[in-house]
């Protein structure tokens, strides 16, 4: 009970930073929107992705480098304060150790959501249709706060481990490229041998499949246990490590 | 007899192949201005930090008013709050909101009452609303001071309070030391400055190379020189002294 008051009370703490300085949301959102832009009028003409409208195929993939992109946040956020000396003084007093984590965890999860809102209410201006029903924009809302979640726990680790800012934030560009060796943007068919066999076995592609079947109003078939299985294989991992690290933090 | 407000019984740390602390005896009593002496490294933040449950000692025990610091951090937590090394703010929210921000985690009743009042009593009303990235690196240091204050604790750790401050950011943290302890709370605070430990405190501990050398009064402690020879030298002021008397003339002037 204490420490669900205490998450609650230092969730409103950085979600105050975030609405202090609205540019953390705003630049989550760009460069994937970006990349959106570019892909579809740029490149999309060019690409045969074996479907009528290119910004449904792409969004999936999209949404997931914003996410990419807005969970190094929650790694720079972490690092200031331990560097700061603010977990030090949270660890003195009388509030439970897991909220100082989790407040973190939970901002990132409602800003990264907020993000992926704007993205998607750009992307419907550009042509973004889908058919489908209400629980299937739940699951896709579930498989997103899971992938989210998964990450989150994954930036914690370098939040709390970095020696510099930049090493805090930088770990989170690798993640960000992951996306483009995948189904994504196009097709897998087309790619030599091994780096197909990399693209489809990593876990963006059953991600961005799963995410593309249920929005297309398709049955998303054996895909979405691949999804929900990595999602849950890489925060359990994540958390993992990321409260081994914890321990050694005074 | 009443329980010392803090304790260390033959405390030791390694920090991997280095001993910080080869066995740190320490009595606190309650209502006293405490001061650990010692030059950088000599181990006080390393005492400060076991006694505030941030770190777990190798040996020895530590108690801070009769609860174990390893057995029952959350009793000692309780009781206590500590003031780091460095101001530990949040620096986008204002002063009042970092107040309230402890006074709710700490679960005090009417928290922003709480705030306003130690806002007027660190003469940082007036800053209130601003974002701490603002302040001055002595109201930094007074605000992280008063949001030790919130909720009353009974026993205070300073880590080295005034350090990285001018002359007029440390006479301010000594007046506010100095009130909090005619409050009756009692202070350990950690200094590397002779004289920041002759004008607070009521005992001194000099801690060396992880060890107790010496303490008791200052008094106590000028007993263990030989007799005081009287000399007749011209008294000439100091830099500080010639620096805040210019600076108060001109802030008088301001005044005016």
């Amino acid at each position: 009970m204490k420490s669900v008051r205490d998450t609650v009370i230092l969730f409103g703490r950085s979600m105050r930073h975030i609405q202090r300085s609205p540019d953390t949301i705003i630049t989550v959102a760009i460069m994937p929107i970006m990349f959106m832009l570019l892909f579809v009028y740029v490149f999309g003409g060019a690409i045969h992705a074996g479907t009528g409208n290119y910004v449904n195929y792409l969004l999936p993939g999209i949404l997931l480098i914003a996410v990419a992109t807005g969970i190094s946040y929650t790694a720079v956020r972490i690092f200031t304060d331990t560097q700061k000396g603010i977990v030090a003084r949270l660890h003195s007093m009388p509030v439970a150790r897991s909220s100082v984590l989790w407040g973190h965890v939970l901002t990132s999860l409602v800003s990264n959501a907020i993000s992926l809102v704007v993205i998607m209410l750009v992307a419907f201006v550009m042509g973004f249709r889908s058919s489908a029903y209400p629980t299937a924009w739940l699951a896709v809302a579930g498989i997103l706060a899971l992938f989210t979640l998964a990450l989150t726990w994954l930036a914690v680790i370098p939040g709390l481990t970095a020696k510099t800012i930049d090493g805090a934030s930088a770990f989170s560009y690798p993640l960000i490229f992951l996306p483009f060796i995948s189904s994504a943007f196009v097709p897998t068919d087309t790619m030599p041998t091994p780096v197909r066999a990399f693209a489809e076995h990593q876990p963006v592609t059953a991600i961005v499949n799963t995410l593309r079947s249920l929005l297309g109003g398709q049955p998303a078939g054996t895909d979405i246990w691949t999804a929900l299985a990595w999602c849950t294989g890489i925060a359990v991992v994540a958390y993992f490590f990321a409260m081994r690290a914890y321990k050694r933090v005074p | 007899m009443t329980v010392a407000a803090v304790s260390t019984e033959n405390l030791k740390k390694d920090f991997k192949d280095t001993s910080v602390l080869k066995g740190v005896d320490l009595k606190v009593q309650r209502g006293e201005i405490f001061a650990l002496l010692g030059s950088n490294g000599a181990g006080k933040t390393t005492t400060i930090n076991i006694l505030s449950t941030l770190l777990k000692p190798d040996s020895g025990s530590a108690t801070v008013c009769g609860f174990d610091t390893v057995g029952e951090p959350e009793r000692v937590r309780e009781k206590i709050s500590l003031t780091g090394q460095f101001a530990a703010v949040d620096g986008i929210l204002t002063g009042r909101e970092n107040l309230v921000l402890v006074a709710r985690l700490r679960a005090v009743p009417n928290p922003t009452q709480v705030a306003d009042s130690l806002l007027r009593q660190f003469g940082l009303a007036d800053a209130a609303r601003r974002r701490v990235d603002t302040y001055s690196g002595g109201m930094t240091r007074r605000l992280d001071i008063a949001m030790s204050l919130v909720g009353t604790p009974e026993v205070i750790f300073l880590d080295e309070p005034t350090t990285g401050l001018d002359p007029e950011g440390r006479l301010e943290v000594w007046k506010t030391v100095k009130k909090l302890a005619d409050g009756g709370t009692t202070i350990l605070l950690t200094t590397q400055y002779l004289d920041e430990a002759e004008q607070l405190a009521d005992r001194i501990a000099i801690l060396h190379d992880g060890r107790i050398i010496a303490s008791g009064t200052l008094h106590e402690l000028k007993r263990l020189f030989p007799p005081a020879k009287v000399e007749y030298i011209q008294k000439q002021p100091t830099l500080e002294e010639i620096f805040l008397a210019i600076v108060g003339t001109k802030a008088a002037e301001v005044d005016r």
